[in-house]
């Protein structure tokens, strides 16, 4: 029959319609259907029926774990008073390498002898270059550069605010245990089987190699997927 | 991993096994030209040379005689130190599926001239308008051979190795002045007009080269009617770069007819990023993230293909819990791109936004679950050379993953499919648009190099996954969709049709993935400047959402960047068959025939 | 005598108290700003323009879940002579920067630039590239920036907050729109397209560029025939 089929679509939309109200009738005796955690968490998942608008900045999405924007340098937790700690980055320059957009440029620190010091003097990441691809942070031997989750970085000049510097990059470890904590615990575990590995060397020389092999490629499995 | 999963499959080639297709063609091709042809003897490097000006013999015998029918790609190669270039390609049997004949010719790096294959097969024009454009090549007998991504005018042909950019720093990444000495700098410091810009040497402007606009239109048929009594003139109209149906900034040269259409010429390269260039400037790992940006709506599809083709050159073996994630990567970008990619030709049918909004809420959360496995929402960047970077997230959205998924699969998006259908597969103001509009006949999708959905509307049952399956496609259970009539309404009904597949196998790899929990999901562990163990070239090409997606890479040994690295992009090609499809057919229809080859400008331009 | 502060640039005028206590004295616009900019900052329309990656993610802000309606800014104008906003949302190209520079002078104004994502802003990762605007602040004048590749539609909202704060600040007194003599004044030029693009605001120093080297090739050749002779 001709115009059977606009109907039947018509149907559709008149569903949508009425099932956004009836969703916000079954949340009305659960203290209503906006700006409530519970239900927001509902309504953005596959269970979500209805209106399923996010209402930011009221509301907003929670990032997950691996979520990357612009990255960051965790330091120590700063000593009271102070408000960085002991940087992590030893300046080795494996982000340099990896960075596919080459936005970042590390200077390393001298010693007064002038040899290299693993540190860096300055540390910088031009996020008008920077493409969030995260591969600076996935080949990081130290755990030293992380991607934020800080993603509300809208300014008004970029001549000041795009160029990032050591200072404004450098965050405490804190941070991230609070923005990734089970990423955060699992490099915390894996950190400590490579230091076991370590002292297992130095204690016996040539013996042991296999289960010191075997620890870092466990290391390696549990750094790079397993678990986070 | 203790016990395996699956049984072997019994297509590793031994002694005594018949020939591949390829193989048998390149003998036979051998029999019959045998003057004009030479095995291609370096180091890692298969298919044979061709005697530049047969090329064309040659490519008729392939096409008539043995069954090669199909042109996937052409590109071209700058090797600077034997004084040469040679253009590459890569020819596929549709009946009989199987590996590519390739095809080099070789010519002068002064004087590149070599005959066109436009006669033979029409879908190589855009395609040596791009070498011509990047390389310089000239073509002969290609009808309409004009710069393509860059404009006419623009000064030398980028990928040649010794063309450097305004902003070149060093050949080759990493660039030295980031470490161990870095200051910062911005690029544009150092440039003479502190911008990406660069004149030949003692070039002023003189006012006539701002008349750039006349070369677009030279392509165009325009005739003045000869016969007698009211006479009627053409009229050429330009849709875009800016317009709300060209799906980016795509531009359309349209001569009309009152409203019918006489001819149309696609012009490309507006949103040209130097893709390849930068990509041989990259190391290989680096240009993982990049093919994230080609098509922007399936960037997990990108990232496969260019992992598939980087392992071909490295030898490298994935495991089997890596291959389930990423063929449930990959089939789930297929349907998120469908879904977009349906909304917006529903939009420019006339359906405006409804659809579009109901199927951009399920593509959410596949988007979502993106973001929780890879960190982003669009530039998943997930695929490594030999595995994926993660694993999959322990939940999503609060919900543990399976369940996600499980839910995902078998509840929202079934049920978003199925609300598409009843919302506009009938709809009488849809049919009457799209039933019979926009035809391509199956010989000129396949003589267009046309690729994906676009191919399999038109009655080619022509599936990469099938054809020349790659990793574990050839154990799931799929039909290959096909339509037959090859407008616009049987390639909107094909990705409704594809989509209902990919759930299939999305619903086959589900177990596994259960099954598989705790295995590792990368072979060798990844480095972060991975070398070239062997100097050679690899395709690897896969069935994107768009169709197919080929990476040409080629490396020296020891070296830890591409020497070339082409994308042979399928909307870019699909494009080609625009203009002969649009041809008779009114002016409101382009915009609804543009949107059912679901173009993405990212890719079509690079 | 109260001291009025009208806002004008005669600076304070003192009037006497009977007359202040019967007529309105003080400054119109700062009576007026909040409403004006009110009902501007609520109605910012945006014109339909995609440019690359990021335009994905400016559908995705403007669809049901993020939902830029309820920011007054869900009317995508086709055409920049009804629209406020330019989301600049992707690579700028050399290619298309005449485009959108004449895009933007088909605007009217009061008009405001977005420039979503890296590289709109500074040309991102493919700055290095032969073919990419380092930044479309080098061609218009960007109101916010929004870094991010691509920039999450909530980043992106977060950014047209920023551009209503923005407005917010603004005063009917000072807005240069207004103010102009020239109808010509908010044009800029378009660039032309060379051997590479060509900013017309740099002619001079391009002609002076290509006359020194003339000069320079002309020396070494006159060098040349002395040594020669």
């Amino acid at each position: 029959m001709y115009g059977f089929g606009i109907v039947k679509g018509l149907g559709v939309v008149i569903n949508h319609f009425i099932g956004s109200y009836i969703d916000d009738l079954r949340w009305a005796g659960k203290g209503g259907r906006y700006y409530n955690e519970e239900a927001f968490n509902v309504r953005q998942s596959p269970l979500g029926e209805g209106v399923k608008t996010v209402f930011y900045p009221e509301e907003k999405l929670s990032t997950p774990e691996r979520f990357r924007f612009v990255p960051f340098l965790v330091t120590d937790d700063p000593p009271p008073g102070q408000r960085w700690g002991h940087d992590w980055c030893t300046a080795c320059g494996i982000c340099v390498k990896v960075c596919p957009a080459q936005c970042i440029w590390i200077e390393r620190a001298k010693q007064p002898n002038g040899r290299p010091k693993s540190q860096p003097e300055k540390f910088f990441i031009d996020i008008d270059m920077c493409m969030n691809c995260g591969l600076c942070a996935e080949f990081c031997p130290f755990d030293a550069i992380k991607m934020d989750h800080d993603y509300e970085l809208a300014s008004y000049d970029r001549s000041t605010a795009h160029i990032h510097d050591k200072e404004r990059l450098s965050k405490p470890l804190s941070y991230w245990r609070e923005i990734s904590p089970k990423k955060a615990e699992a490099e915390d575990i894996a950190r400590k089987w490579a230091e076991a590995a370590k002292t297992k060397k130095r204690d016996k020389d040539g013996e042991g190699r296999e289960d010191r092999i075997a620890e870092v490629a466990a290391r390696q499995l549990y750094y790079k997927g397993l678990y986070y | 991993m203790s016990d395996i999963i699956l049984e072997p499959t019994a297509d590793a080639p031994g002694p005594d096994v018949e020939l591949t297709p390829a193989q048998e063609a390149t003998a036979k091709l051998k029999e019959l030209h045998p003057n004009v042809l030479s095995d291609d003897t370096r180091e890692g490097y298969e298919g044979m040379i061709v005697y530049a000006d047969s090329i064309t013999e040659v490519a008729k015998t392939l096409r008539d005689d043995l069954g090669f029918n199909y042109l996937s790609s052409v590109t071209g190669v700058d090797l600077i130190e034997e004084g040469k270039m040679e253009v590459v390609y890569h020819f596929y049997s549709i009946d009989r599926g199987g590996g590519p004949v390739v095809l080099k010719a070789q010519v002068n790096r002064d004087e590149p001239v070599l005959p066109s294959l436009v006669s033979i097969f029409p879908g190589a024009d855009f395609q040596e308008r791009e070498a011509y454009d990047m390389y310089g090549f000239n073509f002969l007998g290609h009808p309409d051979l004009r710069r393509i991504l860059t404009w006419d005018g623009f000064a030398g042909h980028p990928l040649r190795k010794d063309w450097k950019e305004p902003f070149f720093e060093e050949e080759f990444k990493p660039y030295g002045s980031r470490w161990p000495d870095g200051q910062v700098f911005r690029v544009e410091e150092k440039t003479p007009y502190g911008k990406n810009v660069q004149y030949p040497p003692g070039w002023a402007p003189t006012g006539e080269e701002y008349d750039i606009e006349t070369d677009v239109y030279l392509g165009l048929t325009y005739s003045r009617d000869a016969t007698p009594g009211l006479k009627t003139d053409k009229v050429t109209v330009n849709l875009g770069p800016q317009h709300p149906s060209t799906h980016g900034v795509f531009r359309m040269v349209v001569t009309l007819d009152g409203e019918t259409i006489v001819d149309l010429k696609p012009v490309v390269g507006y949103l040209h990023r130097n893709h390849e260039k930068i990509g041989e400037r990259n190391t290989f790992i680096m240009n993982m993230p990049y093919t994230d940006r080609l098509d922007y709506l399936s960037s997990m599809s990108n990232n496969l293909g260019y992992a598939l083709a980087v392992e071909k050159l490295f030898d490298l073996t994935v495991p089997e819990r890596a291959e389930w994630i990423r063929i449930l990567m990959v089939e789930l970008t297929r349907i998120a791109n469908h879904l977009w990619a349906l909304g917006f030709l529903l939009n420019d049918l006339g359906a405006l936004q409804t659809p579009m909004l109901y199927y951009y809420l399920e593509r959410e959360l596949i988007v979502d679950f993106f973001e929780a496995a890879s960190g982003s929402r669009m530039m998943c960047n997930y695929m490594r050379f030999s595995g994926v970077a993660y694993d999959l997230p322990d939940d999503v959205r609060g919900m543990p993953t399976m369940k996600f998924l499980e839910e995902l699969i078998y509840n929202n998006l079934p049920r978003a499919i199925d609300q598409g259908d009843d919302l506009m597969t009938g709809n009488e103001i849809v049919r009457a648009r799209a039933i019979g509009v926009g035809v391509l006949t199956p010989e000129d999708a396949i003589a267009m190099s046309t690729a994906g959905p676009v191919l399999r509307a038109s009655g080619v049952p022509y599936d990469i996954r099938r054809a020349e399956p790659y990793s574990y496609y050839d154990h799931l259970d799929f039909d290959v969709a096909v339509r037959y009539n090859g407008d616009i309404y049987d390639r909107y009904l094909i990705r409704v049709d594809e989509m209902r597949q990919s759930l299939r196998i999305l619903q086959q790899v589900l177990p596994y993935l259960k099954q598989t929990e705790g295995a590792p999901i990368f072979g060798d562990k990844p480095q972060y400047a991975q070398r070239a163990p062997r100097s050679g070239e690899s395709y690897g090409r896969v069935e994107n959402p768009k169709g197919e997606l080929g990476y040409y890479v080629t490396a020296k040994r020891r070296s830890g960047n591409p020497e070339r690295y082409h994308v042979r992009a399928p909307s870019f090609i699909n494009l080609t068959a625009l203009g002969p499809m649009a041809k008779g057919h009114k002016v409101a229809d382009v915009v609804a025939i543009l949107g059912s080859i679901d173009i993405v400008l990212g890719e079509v331009d690079r | 005598m109260t001291v009025a502060d009208t806002g004008s640039a005669n600076g304070d005028i003192a009037i006497p108290d009977e007359v202040a206590r019967n007529v309105f004295i003080g400054n119109i616009a700062k009576l007026l700003d909040p409403l004006y900019n009110w009902s501007r900052r609520n109605s910012i329309w945006p014109v339909t323009f995609g440019l690359a990656c990021c335009a994905i993610e400016m559908i995705c802000t403007a669809s049901s879940r993020y939902d830029l309606a309820r920011f007054g800014m869900e009317v995508f104008r086709a055409t920049p002579r009804q629209s406020d906003l330019m989301i600049i949302s992707g690579t700028v190209t050399k290619k298309m920067v005449p485009v959108i520079v004449r895009l933007y002078n088909q605007m009217p104004e009061p008009r405001y630039v977005l420039s979503m994502g890296a590289c709109a802003s500074g040309g991102g990762p493919f700055k290095e590239g032969y073919n990419v605007v380092d930044g479309i602040d080098k061609f218009l004048p960007v109101d916010v920036y929004v870094p991010g590749c691509p920039p999450t539609p909530q980043a992106l909202i977060n950014g047209l907050i920023a551009l209503q704060e923005k407005i917010d600040q603004q005063s009917i007194a000072t807005a240069p729109w207004y103010r102009k003599d020239d109808p010509t004044a908010g044009m800029l030029p378009v660039p032309v397209l060379g051997p590479d693009l060509v900013d017309l605001r740099q002619l001079d120093i391009i002609r002076a560029k290509a006359a020194d080297y003339e000069a320079q090739v002309t020396e070494s050749a006159g060098v040349e025939a002395a040594a020669q002779a």
